[in-house]
């Protein structure tokens, strides 16, 4: 006859798992992969213009005292368009808007500004992702807040809902 | 009407399965007096099976009709697919799926009951009991959560459609083959529980959970094969493991199957690893039921992951916490009070047996540990991926060892034996193992450390594996050593199809204009033209391309790029040209502009022994459980002449 | 519209396996998504990286097995920065510095990754004592 109590080990095991995995049911699914970057400086870049008649973007274009957003986004994007109506009200709010379009066509950037409006002061061009990359933005939309000092302060993964542009402005007046 | 029909038939089940839990628990309770009671558990098992799958027929009916009225069809099929995916569907989804699981369950307790005749008959009640217990709890699942036969409140025109992914034939029948394995290892959880109850763990015991353990482990082990071959060519990258939460869920069963049947082998022979066998008895069913579990809740994530959704998660975690958390308190209480059989010395066939055991074991823990780890990290809100960089080489630490006593554990004697004698066998394969190696690297240049390691042992085990047939008669060696041989040899042949597809292939990304070739290996591949071609429910891109190996006459072959519209999705059909020596895997990709289209090409040296070597293990068992099951039938017989010589009534 | 360029308008909005939610994407893939380094050596240590790193946008499989955009793009990121001679390892060090240890499939032993190390050397040794009970009782 064995030692007992080493019979009840594969039951403790057991139980340690079964109580981790109920507990981790209940929190909610996070299948986002958030960027590393915050409370980092921006990684260097310069953009070429996205489309006609708006100028390139590159990080030297933060750091100017004046907290920005960096929207990262897409023509062909579904959300995005969803999105649109938000950053507008944002831009209306008078909070500049710097984006960045991932593998896109100026064609395409234009046709999409003219139908869903243009809150971007500045649109640069990601054509392989790199400033993505840069960035450790993992899909588009994502947003981020800039500080003054070209510091990342947040990020906002995916579409921005009404109930974000509130939460955002704050981010903003933070980063002030 | 077949809908209601079939939800009729599986309420009837369930309340069968609930009669022959009763009729079990009460006619164990009342112990030598139970008899009547004892008598309507074998009735009840049979006819429970028989209602289970009368229901299953009847949801395949439905999809074969593809009657939209019913919810499942209408999300899981179409009208325009091709009958066979049809017939696939009604498991190519959650709720069928554990509609199989039950029915399956159902017709292995049947079986059981119409068959079994070796165990005690208490033994054999608790054992009825215990699969009528965790049969109800799936039960239960698919009646108030995943009910199958729901119906619309009005037909739809047209139905969703099958994942193309599915819509292969060879991954129409990967699933219930997995599930036939998955599911007959609770027939090994339920006699587990059963000798637990009546604490009745002996060499009969072992004997008889044997086949079904057998039959369990060769149906997982085609399942896992046919698993891999189908992402091999379906994926279009030429991979064929990826570690991933799924194959890992169906993968840690199979490692606690293939123990349980090595210490079953020991309890049967000589009586020792009684506490052991028992254990791995409940753990191999419960890795199923916890990949199940991980799949199904949508807990990790996974390419495979379908039909996510927590609620259906806390159902299947309690049904775990009641079975398998029954099943290892009983353990505890029980275990302690069974003997442990009998002691062998470290240098015997027992002995090397424990040792792969226990490395089996440890290579089950380190697939678990790293298919739970991001999950744990998770929690702690790190985010961590776990995957082949890690399997590799850290399961590798113990399967190295665990082949080279695998070579030569078949050839030690049972209880105590002396390492001299199997010196010269040893040092055989040992040199030849060197050997194997070196030539390799001559032939097909050097190679990292893991693969070499890897031929060379697949080349001791092919050697070793065949040695216990030496000195027999051919003819007469007993079913069970050819299927242990072949089951050896077969290990060989995948190690060595692994190493080799992982140490030499080669890959070749070209952009290709009609006309143009591309070298890949010894293989020249010409794209002669791009053309469309249309399917029942696809359109697809064809690469007509000729493939030549080195001066050989041209092969034409044909990869396309599919493009299914219901639902909306693209699958890669990869071509292949199998040689002796190896695969040629070719793919077409988009167009990339002036007139090019992307080809990718891959040469993949003896790739198809990995899974030679997987249907060479699952022969083997095939061929171990004929031989036991005829062993069985013989000794029915004898023992039926002798009773009948001596006047009395056969049992 | 030929019934060729109708295929494959069909297959490329269907391209979208990996990311759902999203339409056609416009731009032909990265130059080094699917083409391979000149120089063989380099090429072999950009897909032994390449098959150590997830996928972003798809779940569970490398940037080496993956028809995503974006895999391609990783792609063309790590084969550019080897050609330039860049270090395979620095490459990862800067991935994991934007993504975490998510984006490596190698788990570099941490502060986060100990256990899965520790848990197998563990395993193991509960194997020996187990033996070595084995051992003491014959004796």
């Amino acid at each position: 006859m064995t030692k007992s109590w080493r019979l009840w080990l594969p039951l403790a095991v057991f139980a340690a798992f079964l109580g981790f995995t109920a507990y981790q049911l209940q929190q909610p699914k996070d299948d986002t992969i958030a960027s590393a970057m915050l409370g980092k400086p921006l990684p260097r870049f310069a953009l070429r213009p996205a489309v006609d008649g708006l100028p390139g973007a590159a990080q030297t274009d933060f750091a100017d005292g004046k907290p920005r957003l960096l929207n990262i986004w897409a023509s062909w994007c579904l959300p995005c368009i969803a999105e649109a109506p938000q950053l507008k009200a944002l831009q209306e709010q008078g909070v500049e808007i710097v984006g960045i379009a991932i593998r896109d066509r100026p064609e395409d950037v234009a046709r999409f500004l003219a139908q869903h409006g243009n809150p971007y002061t500045r649109l640069g061009a990601d054509d392989l992702s790199e400033v993505q990359f840069a960035l450790g933005s993992s899909g588009v939309p994502e947003t981020f807040v800039v500080d003054g000092n070209g510091v990342i302060r947040h990020q906002h993964i995916g579409d921005i809902r009404a109930g974000d542009v509130p939460k955002l402005l704050a981010r903003l007046e933070e980063a002030r | 009407m077949i809908a209601e029909l079939g939800l009729a038939a599986l309420w009837l089940a369930a309340a069968l399965a609930a009669l022959q839990l009763a009729a079990s628990v009460l006619s164990l309770r009342a112990g030598e007096g139970g008899e009547t009671l004892g008598g309507v558990i074998r009735p009840t098992a049979i006819l429970q099976g028989g209602v289970a799958a009368l229901s299953f027929v009847l949801l395949m009916w439905l999809f074969i009709r593809t009657d939209l009225s019913v919810k499942l069809v209408a999300m899981n099929s179409h009208s325009a697919k091709p009958m066979i995916f049809k017939l696939a569907g009604t498991w190519g989804n959650h709720e069928g799926s554990m509609l199989l699981w039950v029915t399956v369950m159902a017709l292995a307790g049947a079986l059981i009951a119409a068959i079994e005749r070796r165990l005690p008959e208490a033994t054999m009640r608790a054992t009825l009991g215990a699969q009528a217990f965790v049969g109800l709890g799936f039960y239960a699942f698919l009646l108030f959560s995943s009910n199958p036969f729901e119906r619309l409140p009005r037909p739809v025109p047209e139905g969703m459609g099958l994942n193309p992914l599915l819509q292969d034939i060879g991954l129409a029948f990967h699933p219930p083959t997995l599930y036939f394995g998955y599911v007959g290892l609770s027939v090994a959880f339920s006699f587990a529980v059963g000798a637990l109850l009546t604490r009745q763990v002996t060499p009969d015991f072992a004997r008889a959970m044997r086949p079904w353990v057998l039959g369990a482990w060769v149906f997982l082990t085609i399942g896992i094969t046919a698993g891999s071959y189908w992402a091999y060519y379906e994926l279009g990258w030429g991979g064929w493991w990826f570690w991933d939460p799924v194959e890992n869920a169906s993968l840690m069963p199979w490692l606690a199957a293939t123990a349980l049947l090595h210490s079953a082998s020991v309890l049967a022979a000589r009586d020792a690893l009684r506490a052991w066998t028992i254990m791995l008895g409940v753990i191999a069913f419960s890795m199923s039921m916890v990949g199940t579990f991980l799949v199904r809740s949508g807990i990790l994530t996974s390419v495979h992951a379908f039909a996510v959704d927590p609620e259906r998660g806390s159902f299947i975690l309690a049904l775990l916490a009641i079975n398998i958390g029954g099943a290892l308190a009983l353990f505890g209480w029980r275990a302690g009070s069974i003997a442990e059989g009998e002691r062998f010395a470290l240098v015997s066939r027992e002995g090397a047996l424990v040792v792969n055991n226990v490395l089996l074991s440890a290579i089950l823990g380190v697939v678990l540990l790293g298919t739970l780890y991001p999950l744990v990290t998770e929690a702690f809100d790190v985010r961590v991926s776990v995957g082949p960089p890690y399997f590799n080489p850290v399961s590798a630490i113990f399967a190295l060892p665990m082949l080279a006593v695998m070579a030569l554990g078949p050839l030690l004697r049972w209880r105590q034996d002396a390492v001299r004698r199997v010196r010269r066998p040893a040092l055989l394969a040992a040199g030849l193992a060197v050997a194997g190696a070196v030539i390799a690297w001559l032939i097909a240049g050097p190679a990292g450390l893991l693969p070499t390691l890897g031929v060379a042992l697949a080349v001791a085990v092919g050697i070793a594996s065949l040695l216990p047939l030496r000195g027999r008669r051919l003819t007469r060696t007993p079913l069970p050593i050819w299927g242990m041989v072949l089951a050896h040899l077969g290990i060989a042949v995948s190690l060595l199809g692994m190493a080799s597809e992982s140490a030499w292939s080669q890959e070749r990304l070209a952009a290709l204009a009609p006309g143009e070739s591309a070298e890949v290996g010894p293989w020249r591949v010409t794209l002669t033209k791009v053309v469309p071609v249309a399917g029942p429910n696809w359109t697809a891109i064809e690469g007509d391309m000729d493939a030549r190996y080195q001066s050989g006459s041209p092969i034409p072959i044909a990869p396309q790029a599919r493009s299914f519209w219901s639902p909306s999705q693209t699958t890669t059909e990869s071509a292949l040209v199998t040689r002796w020596n190896g695969q040629l895997y070719a793919v077409i990709g988009e167009a990339v502009g002036d007139g090019r289209w992307q080809v990718r090409l891959w040469w993949k040296p003896l790739v198809t022994l990995i899974w030679i070597g997987g249907l060479l293990i699952a022969l083997g068992g095939v061929l171990a459980l004929i031989g036991r099951v005829l062993g069985d039938l013989k000794r029915r017989s004898v023992l039926a002449k002798r009773l009948r010589w001596r006047g009395e009534q056969p049992v | 519209m030929s019934r060729l360029n109708r295929i494959w308008l069909l297959a490329a909005a269907a391209l979208s396996l990996g990311a759902p939610l999203c339409a056609q994407q416009s731009l032909p893939p990265a130059p080094y998504a699917y083409r391979q380094l000149p120089d063989p050596a380099q090429e072999r240590a950009a897909h032994e990286l390449m098959q150590t790193l997830r996928c972003l946008t798809c779940q569970s499989q490398s940037i080496a097995d993956s028809d995503a955009p974006m895999a391609g793009d990783m792609r063309h990121q790590v084969r550019t920065r080897i050609a330039a001679g860049e270090d395979p390892e620095a490459i990862r060090a800067w991935l994991i510095e934007r993504y975490g240890d998510y984006v490596s499939y190698t788990p570099h032993v941490s502060a986060t990754t100990w256990p899965l190390y520790a848990g197998p050397a563990v395993l193991a040794l509960i194997a020996a004592l187990l033996f070595r009970r084995r051992l003491a009782r014959r004796a």
